[in-house]
């Protein structure tokens, strides 16, 4: 067996075949379960949900609400509804602010102030603050300003905090790769700094910007802890008509019924999850099919 | 600036607003409309374990009222008085009575509330259907089992009676959120919230069912429905509270003979939210009225004839 030291001392020429030491062949088998594990687990997740679920994947999914007289005939019409005003929500407060945190942070601040160096330490604390705690945030907020907790205008707040930072990070970054010599041409050419901005940089960098900001929508839709704290509301029989209406959305109704007893909620919950998947994989394609059509390379 | 990049940089964001503030309005205040019917909202949280009677209130009504939305929310029977007593919520589903500290916040917040009794559960202690030792247990021996005390030295079943196999225990429980936890502890223990903590604890009962069902040396305790639902793999424990052995079911738990562990599950209702909005006096009086079939549609324990009188009556009362 070799040691990582009587790697190092070996030629290069006999590393780069080193497919043949012993040690290499035992790191690439490691490596090769670990990936094989994680896919497996995926494998055996997405095949038991689609075979308890298959049955259920039916009109009544969409278009019937939650039933506890006849689950059977249930479906998670609220839900999807529900999901949808709260992205819609969520996308309004997340992305401008996203945006124009980035903008600023980017192309204005002066990394060398105080301040900006502590938002900017602050923003990557905040990206990896746990979904709970802006749930609990937006409760205090909610009870402060004497809004209700269960209504679509709270679940977008506490997941528009929830991905800003990650709109934000991502957004700095499609503006960084945007090269200086095109700021420089425009300002060069008479252009203010806001025009530069505005006019060059900002659409130079949309394609970017739009794809980390759909990945953070789908991390949004996906997203049931925060949603629970604010009252967590799993029965509602009625649609979701504005940002002060009561409101339920996919994660939460899964969560809800697969905790059920009757084996026909569990049905249902699977079927919910399919139909959550194939929506996150729609988002993410999408997010994707925008990087590959509209990239450029400088 | 000039004036065209004040243009293009103001129309986007006006157009934001504009969006922001068309899509505040459109709410809906609950009042009576004219035909007599009712309509608004009726906010119920609380309790999970009560949440599918309410959700099936809930439903059964919208027959009557198809212009007033129930929503039921799941934050837990603590969870739930706590936003019921700011005043958050029209109705608070409980599985045990609210503790003398939940009813002082509600007074200090000047909310007044009237408890209703709308069905009976009997939590029931199982083990898996491959156990063949235990059919019957003492409250004692319970006691013995779930205390404080057995932490780390009531490991083995002979030490809970010297007629068990000297097996290992694998004991399940729910988390110490749950309202049936409170009441399985108050009553077995003695004390609310009180027990041992060496177990698998667990908020989601499935996870219960799945852990007993696995062992024939485990043993845990939930709701009857989950027992019902998921009765070939299970076997329900009879307890001995001093009057012989009785096995769960609904008649044991209506008639008293199933105790300690026949418990009432509750609504309380916001006495103002009555009065002031007519849907919340509408739905209260519908369950009250209808809560025979409510229950046996959602699969609950129904109230004795007893009880249901009284539901009734203190119903009426309200408002």
């Amino acid at each position: 067996m070799a040691t990582i030291g009587q790697l190092a001392t070996q030629p290069i020429k006999a590393r780069k075949h080193g497919a043949k030491s012993p040690a290499s062949i035992a790191f690439l088998v490691a490596l090769w379960c670990a990936l094989g594990f994680s896919i497996l687990c995926l494998l055996t997740l997405l095949i038991t949900s689609v075979m308890d679920g298959l049955p259920r994947l039916d009109s009544n999914l969409l278009t019937q609400y939650t039933s506890q007289i006849a689950p059977e005939r249930g479906g998670a019409r609220a839900a999807i509804i529900g999901s949808l005003w709260v992205i819609a929500a969520t996308a309004i407060m997340a992305i401008p602010l996203g945006i124009a945190a980035a903008v600023y942070l980017e192309e204005f601040a002066d990394p060398r102030r105080w301040y900006n160096r502590l938002i900017e330490v602050n923003l990557q604390n905040l990206a990896a603050v746990p979904a709970i705690v802006y749930g609990l945030l937006t409760a205090g907020f909610a009870l402060s300003i004497g809004l209700r907790r269960g209504v679509v205008l709270a679940g977008g707040i506490a997941l528009a905090l929830l991905i800003l930072p990650v709109i934000i990070i991502t957004a700095r970054e499609a503006l960084r790769a945007v090269p200086a010599e095109i700021r420089q041409g425009s300002l060069a050419l008479g252009a203010t700094p806001l025009q530069t901005v505005w006019r060059q940089t900002l659409p130079s960098a949309i394609p970017g910007v739009a794809t980390g900001t759909i990945l953070a929508l789908s991390r949004a839709l996906g997203e049931a802890a925060p949603l629970l704290l604010l009252g967590g509301l799993v029965t509602i029989r009625f649609d979701p008509n504005g940002l002060l209406s009561g409101f339920t959305t996919l994660p939460i109704q899964i969560f809800n019924w697969a905790g059920r007893a009757e084996a026909d909620f569990q049905q249902l919950a699977a079927a919910a999850i399919i139909l959550l998947l194939v929506m996150l994989l729609l988002m993410n394609a999408l997010a994707i099919l925008i990087r590959n059509r509209y990239q450029r390379q400088w | 600036m000039n004036r065209r990049t004040l243009r293009r940089t103001a129309l986007p964001a006006t157009l934001f607003i504009a969006l922001g503030l068309t899509a505040c309005g459109g709410q809906t205040e609950g009042s009576a409309t004219g035909e007599g019917g009712v309509s608004g909202e009726v906010l119920v949280d609380g309790s999970s374990t009560v949440e599918p009677l309410t959700s099936a209130a809930g439903e059964f009504f919208l027959e009557e009222a198809p212009d007033v939305n129930v929503s039921v929310g799941t934050s837990g029977t603590g969870g739930g008085f706590e936003v019921f007593c700011q005043g958050q919520t029209d109705i608070s589903n409980a599985s045990r009575p609210i503790k003398e500290e939940e009813a002082a916040a509600c007074e200090t917040e000047g909310i007044e509330f009237t408890e209703l009794q709308v069905a009976t559960d009997a939590l029931t202690v199982v083990t898996s259907s491959e156990n063949d030792f235990i059919t019957c247990l003492t409250t004692e021996e319970l006691a013995t089992l779930w205390g404080p005390a057995a932490e780390g030295t009531i490991t083995t079943w002979n030490q809970v009676n010297p007629e068990f196999p000297a097996e290992p225990i694998e004991l399940f429980g729910p988390g110490t959120d749950s309202g049936t936890f409170d009441y399985f502890t108050g009553e077995i223990n003695g004390e609310e919230g009180v027990s041992r903590t060496d177990y698998n604890a667990s908020e989601d009962d499935n996870v219960i069912v799945q852990g007993v069902s696995g062992s024939p040396n485990a043993l845990g305790y939930f709701g009857f429905t989950y027992f019902e639902q998921n009765a070939e793999a299970l076997k329900a424990v009879e307890i001995d509270s001093g009057e012989g052995c009785v096995a769960p079911s609904a008649e044991a738990a209506q008639d008293g003979s199933y105790t300690p562990l026949a418990r009432p599950l509750f609504i309380y209702v916001n006495n103002a939210a009555v009065t002031d909005k007519p849907q919340v006096k509408a739905f209260v009086d519908f369950f009250a009225a209808n809560d025979a079939p409510i229950a046996e549609a959602a699969k609950f324990i129904p109230l004795n004839d007893e009880q249901r009188s009284a539901l009734e009556s203190t119903a009426s009362s309200l408002g």
